[in-house]
């Protein structure tokens, strides 16, 4: 009775938006993705996927409860860390490294800073970037696609750069084979047209705007085209840089977190070019063959900066 | 006598540099990295800490107030390049895993703190005390962090292999690794400290 007859000042908005609501419908999103790499590197991304998201959601009652919070972990973006978690690692990698990538995203990049709307990093790239430097070996070992075997391959990106392969014809790969996720890498990387079509569905319910996808992955493949070819300038492969590596899957489903990234529309294209930049620099001349993981996360350190910079300045406001 | 203990063992628990006082960390998080560097450094600072908190209580009256910070620096120098010395002489390769946090120690939070906080304004006997027990008290700190490093960073307990089958995680024994690791104990301490207090 006593919220039926809530008071409040005018206007009174009634919206069915809800935390739960959005964090859901990225997890739907996110599904195409996960079902293609069941497809592609078989039942062992299952058994990381599981573990990944139970060690996630796990993590999360425990400390609400521990803490004696509401436990919240019916809302669903303990499962979107977790499964995010699991999309960043290589398929055939041991569950227990998804579990501590997870518990590590949850324990100490979210709940460490105070749970959910409170975190500086993304927790699901923290997570990574956690296994990256605990368990290198794991992390950097993918397997080969459609072989459900543990057959090592190496990513196109890391041939490239440890100087294997110069392009799309030493790789023996179509673009079509990186656009439909027919190469090594993470599991919930490959497939672009997965990955997209998870996109294309929230950017027609509105849970994300095309501002940030949009002017990450154009910034890297101008960059790259720029940039990217040891031989010189403007002869990159821009379509390569595209479809390679985590890119899609960053600037559609990480660099668009609402927590961690701008709000303000302009500040979202300058945290889209920034990423961009970032990972363009790391690709050509970092110490690792994928930047996105590392770009967005410093982007994250910046992006309230960012939504301060680009602020409207209000009539009377010094 | 009471006074002396009292000073002694304060550095050691309630006012522990790392963990409550929260200085010198710096060299904290660069050499914790094994149980070795810990102790080298440990006993290095410890005694830089009690001869130059010894001689800066002696000449305390005659420091010009105005200079006093680049007179501790002398005397703390002082016994750095002895240490650095002996330890080049004698235990070289400690010396090299240490490398330049040995002749860092002049510029140490914990002994400037001391020769600033304490030594400058006490006589010689507790300031030797206090020295001695905050050298402890960081030394003590130290292998309680390398420890941790130790064992899970690089799967080693005083440079021994523990078994096979354990996978360390590396990121332990990097940067990042140091500052998890500190935050968490002293996180953890003071979490312990809070709940005597109700």
């Amino acid at each position: 009775m006593a919220d039926k007859l809530f008071v409040a000042h005018a206007p009174h908005m009634h919206k069915t938006e809800s935390i739960a609501g959005i964090m859901w419908r990225v997890n739907l999103a996110l599904i195409p993705s996960g079902l293609v790499a069941l497809f592609i590197f078989g039942p062992a991304a299952l058994w990381v996927m599981a573990s990944g998201v139970l060690a996630a959601v796990g993590t999360e009652a425990f400390i609400q409860k521990a803490r004696g919070q509401k436990v919240t972990v019916s809302d669903g973006s303990a499962f979107m860390t977790g499964l995010l978690v699991a999309y960043n690692l290589p398929a055939h990698c041991p569950i227990w490294v998804a579990a501590a990538g997870s518990i590590f995203a949850i324990a100490i990049a979210k709940q460490a800073f105070g749970g959910l709307g409170r975190n500086i990093f993304n927790p699901a790239l923290a997570g990574r970037a956690f296994l990256v430097a605990a368990w290198p070996k794991y992390m950097t070992t993918f397997t080969k696609p459609f072989v459900y075997d543990a057959v090592t391959q190496a990513t196109p990106l890391s041939l490239i750069k440890e100087g294997k392969a110069s392009g799309m014809v030493d790789l023996g790969l179509s673009y079509w084979d990186l656009f439909i996720g027919n190469r090594g890498g993470s599991l919930g990387e490959v497939c672009i047209l997965a990955l997209l079509l998870g996109g294309v569905y929230l950017l027609c319910r509105g849970i994300i705007t095309w501002h940030t996808p949009v002017s990450f992955i154009a910034t890297v493949a101008v960059f790259m085209w720029a940039f990217g070819s040891p031989e010189g300038l403007f002869r990159g492969d821009a379509l390569f840089q595209i479809l390679s590596g985590g890119l899609v899957l960053g600037a559609v489903f990480m660099a668009t977190d609402y927590v961690t990234s701008p709000v303000t529309k302009k500040g979202q294209v300058i945290f889209g070019i920034c990423c961009g930049l970032l990972t363009g620099v790391i690709r050509r001349w970092g110490g690792y063959p994928e930047g996105v993981c590392y770009s967005i996360l410093v982007m994250n350190a910046a992006a309230p900066l960012i939504d301060r910079f680009v602020q409207k300045r209000r009539y009377g406001v010094a | 006598m009471n006074r002396l203990w009292k000073e002694f063992t304060k550095g050691i628990f309630r006012e522990n540099p790392i963990f409550f006082i929260v200085l010198g960390l710096c060299p904290t998080l660069a050499v914790s990295t094994s149980l070795n560097n810990a102790i080298g450094m440990g006993l290095a600072a410890t005694f830089v800490l009690v001869c130059s908190n010894a001689i800066i209580s002696l000449i305390r009256n005659v420091i010009p107030d105005k200079i006093r910070i680049p007179c501790y620096i002398v005397v703390i120098a002082t016994f750095v390049s002895i240490v650095e010395m002996v330890m080049k002489a004698y235990v070289p390769a400690l010396d090299r895993a240490l490398g330049i946090f040995v002749p860092l120690i002049v510029v140490n939070c914990i002994i400037m703190g001391r020769a600033e906080a304490f030594a400058s304004k006490n006589p010689v006997l507790v300031s030797v005390a206090d020295g001695l027990g905050m050298g402890l008290g960081f030394t003590l700190a130290l292998l309680v962090v390398s420890f941790i490093r130790e064992t899970f960073g690089s799967g080693k307990i005083a440079g021994l292999s523990i078994s096979h089958s354990f996978e360390p995680a590396l990121v332990l024994s990097l940067a990042p690794g140091a500052l998890l690791v500190l935050g968490f104990l002293i996180g953890g301490i003071r979490w312990i400290r809070s709940l005597r207090s109700y």
